[in-house]
């Protein structure tokens, strides 16, 4: 039942921006059509998976297609970048999810992307420019082997400014650097879009704080239902407690508790890691044994491929 | 001519039902309650006294013919009793196994006046199962008319209306946002009080009446209410989208690291299956000392599931006292042989947290009944300077649920100041040909309520289209002719011979 008449979650491109960084894009003609920029999607990689967020970094309503920008960082993910080539299907798919951005009236924009969240914060600029708006892009990555999308960037923009940790390309100096620059060159700025790192964004929340300029951000909490249900995604924003996936994910920056979120981000830290460990091992032995013998192993047909005596992997998993 | 059975000729004692041992049960996932063999059944369905005044029938949300198919059992004519609950209800398995019979049927059966009542609901799910393994479906024969429906979430409601839609030869399509079907059958209810077997059994029943599923499908934002009935070709839409946004308690300390809804705990363990981790990726908070908050049904699944899933001590944690808690009785009875440990009358006011933003603890207050309020249950009050703390490391709250607010986002439907979504008797929403049901309309209630919301909905929707019903509700003790019912227009179903 894992497809269903829309879309059989089929990967139709996949680029890798660095060896961290990879882009997919799914074809599914109706999300492509209904998508809005500042959506996500959940999504399961198998039937065993669990159901991770992805913002929807683009989507293209002519060929039918969503595009989804990853860091891989935990086991989906890693696990993702090793499997998710031209031709694969995801287990499911589902979305768009959240209360697409509001594009205002603004006049002046700065649209802040940290690392992977130059992604998510592209349709938004998109939408700026689209409505008639002055955007100036600041985009943040470590260093220029990390840089992506500034070309992409550079179309929906009237200025960019790049910065690296390092000053391998661009400005020297943190997102927050890049909007000093902007806050100085302009005094009519009427909005900031910061995308990025809880800690990327609640630095650039507090930048423009002094100045009062409205900044929202995309917050991102771990997810389970994505549809309201569960809770698990509920962040304090002022004084009320509100759930990312359907009040958000758009929120006031200048109202988020991002001490809250950061800590709530953690919860599953250990188990992850352990969980990393795990499917990494099994990587690693794959690599040794091959895959086919691994995975004869796995269904129990040993006798029938000539092995070494070697554990099975998912047996004796520590702390399992 | 058999005697005639009174009160004191039939077997006095209400037949057992056989069970997993309190403490064996309370480390795994298989089912509790074991269900009768055939044995059991034919004694249980001696008790019923065939009463003239049927008050069982009454009783039942979507009055199922009771004396009828239990008469069938006793005839050991188990098809004949799958046919005659099928006729009104499609899910004997799942209802004989959540219903609330000691607040329906069972509570006000003829034999409960002076004896145990008749055992309805473990014969219905006897019925039921034996028809799973028997692999039986009843498939009427079905005239195909124009008609595009779509129901909008897969869960009980949603299953009932799509079944009586497609027994009406409507084109049927069922969406649903998660990726498998079931709704909260499948994520909240654990498997050990529904096992996923016996809910895809009947969406499989579903299927072979031509139900198409279609999942990972968020209505509302995938595509709108307005777009289905304007651009995808829908004469009829229904929504059974539940209410499960959860209440959360709001007292100091509750976005502590180890405080969650119930909900996410149930979803994690019972579809996400993460019980199983790390054969199935999603994590769990695994807790030593568990306390949940709230007494309903739900509260029962959380601290059920929690022992478990490896808990030490399990609290539950209730401001009113055991006779107001919402909680099936059974549910309550079993928690408590598993060692589920109860603090009735007792309110938290605050998560405790260890410095690093994880749950150390919960401070709690005693409380007292004082006056009723409008729902008619006493109030619980404080009792000055009682609170104490005790030691926790995983909070649930189960206190209940509001609107899913989707629906209100994304569509022109009028709500109620609630944020529910407003429907007449008939069911209809303020948007033509848009009928809503279940928890969505009412607020949070029980899976029956939500079929018979379903089955209402769909004959509304019948009317609405110009559809002629030809279900009647089937008359008990309607002459019969040949063994065909008078009222039967199916004549697949006749047996011969």
């Amino acid at each position: 039942m894992k497809a269903n008449a829309m879309s059989n979650f089929e990967i139709v491109a996949r680029e890798d921006f660095s060896d961290v960084t990879y882009l997919l894009e799914v074809r599914h003609p109706l999300m492509a059509k209904a998508a809005k920029p500042g959506q996500f999607v959940i999504v399961m990689l198998n039937e065993h998976g669990e159901r991770i967020p992805l913002t929807i970094a683009d989507f293209d309503r002519n060929k039918g297609t969503i595009t989804l920008v990853i860091q891989a960082v935990g086991k989906t993910t890693k696990q993702m970048q090793q499997e998710c080539k031209v031709g694969t299907v995801l287990y499911g798919m589902v979305g768009p999810m959240g209360i697409p951005t509001h594009i205002t009236k603004a006049k002046k924009v700065v649209c802040v992307g940290g690392g992977l969240g130059v992604a998510p914060v592209f349709p938004q600029a998109r939408g700026y420019k689209e409505a008639g708006a002055y955007v100036i892009g600041v985009l943040g990555f470590r260093n220029k082997d990390l840089v992506f999308w500034e070309d992409k960037f550079r179309s929906v923009c009237d200025e960019l400014i790049l910065c690296t940790n390092d000053g391998s390309a661009g400005m020297k100096g943190f997102v927050t650097d890049g909007i000093k620059v902007a806050l100085d060159g302009h005094k009519d700025i009427d909005e900031v879009v910061a995308i990025g790192p809880p800690v990327m964004m609640k630095a650039c929340a507090d930048a423009t704080r002094a100045a009062k300029i409205k900044t929202m951000v995309s917050v991102n909490p771990i997810m389970v239902d994505g549809t309201g249900m569960c809770g698990g995604c509920r962040v304090k924003v002022g004084k009320e407690v509100k759930f990312a996936c359907v009040d958000g994910p758009d929120f006031d920056g200048h109202l988020v508790d991002f001490d809250d979120l950061m800590v709530r981000l953690s919860r599953y830290t250990k188990v992850e890691k352990e969980a990393h460990e795990r499917w990494s091992e099994s990587c690693r032995m794959t690599k040794q044994v091959g895959a086919h013998a691994l995975d004869a192993l796995a269904r129990g047909k040993a006798g029938q491929v000539e092995l070494l005596e070697l554990p099975d992997p998912f047996e004796d998993a520590p702390g399992g | 001519m058999a005697k005639k059975k009174t009160i004191r000729t039939i077997p006095q004692e209400r037949t057992p039902m056989r069970e997993q041992d309190a403490q064996a049960r309370a480390k795994n996932f298989e089912e509790v309650a074991c269900g009768y063999n055939l044995d059991e059944a034919l004694r249980e369905s001696e008790r019923c006294l065939m009463c003239p005044d049927q008050p069982c029938v009454s009783g039942c949300p979507v009055s199922i013919n009771i004396p009828g198919f239990i008469q069938k059992i006793n005839e050991k004519n188990l098809r004949g009793a799958y046919d005659i609950l099928t006729d009104t209800n499609l899910l004997p398995s799942i209802c004989g196994r959540v219903c609330p019979q000691e607040n329906q049927c069972e509570g006000v059966c003829t034999v409960g006046d002076s004896l145990e009542a008749v055992a309805i609901g473990r014969l219905e799910r006897f019925v039921g199962d034996t028809a799973i393994k028997e692999g039986w479906v009843n498939i009427p024969y079905i005239e195909p008319n124009r008609f595009r429906v779509g129901i909008v979430g897969s869960g009980p409601a949603g299953m009932a209306c799509a079944a009586d839609m497609a027994k009406a030869g409507c084109d049927v399509t069922v969406y649903e946002a998660f990726h498998q079907a079931g709704g909260v059958l499948k994520y909240g209810i654990p498997d050990f009080r529904l096992p996923n077997e016996v809910i895809d059994a009947e969406i499989n029943n579903l299927k072979k009446l031509g139900v198409k599923f279609e999942c990972n499908t968020l209505v509302g934002r995938l595509f709108t209410i307005e777009q289905m009935i304007d651009e995808m070709g829908f004469h009829a839409v229904f929504i059974g989208v539940g209410a499960g946004y959860p209440t959360m308690l709001n007292i100091p300390g509750d976005s502590s690291n180890g405080v969650l809804s119930a909900n996410e705990l149930l979803t994690r363990c019972n579809l996400m299956r993460a019980r199983d981790f790390p054969n199935f990726d999603t994590p769990l908070p695994i807790g030593k000392r568990v306390a949940v908050v709230g007494a309903g049904n739900t509260a029962m699944d959380a601290t059920r599931v929690s022992l478990r899933l490896g808990a030490e001590k399990v609290y539950c944690v209730y401001r009113r006292s055991r006779t107001e808690a919402p909680a099936r009785a059974e549910e309550v009875h079993h928690a408590e042989q598993e060692g589920v440990e109860f603090h009735w009358l007792t309110a938290p006011v605050a998560v405790l947290d260890d410095g690093k933003g994880n749950v150390r603890g919960m401070r709690c207050v005693r409380m007292e009944l004082g006056e009723p309020d409008d729902s008619g249950r006493r109030r619980p009050v404080p009792v000055a300077g009682s609170e104490f703390d005790f030691e926790t490391d995983l909070i649930v709250y189960a206190i209940g649920t509001n609107a899913n607010p989707i629906m209100g986002q994304t569509s022109k439907l009028k709500l109620n100041k609630w944020g529910y979504i407003g429907a007449d008797d008939n069911l209809a929403t303020s948007v033509a040909g848009v009928f809503a049901g279940g928890d969505i309309v009412t607020g949070a209630a029980t899976v029956i309520q939500a079929m018979g919301a379903g089955r209402k909905a769909a004959r509304s929707m019948k009317a609405y289209l110009g559809i002629r019903d030809p279900g009647l509700p089937y008359i008990s003790g309607a002459g019969t002719l040949f063994g065909i019912d008078a009222h039967e227009r199916n004549f697949a179903r006749v047996r011969i011979a």
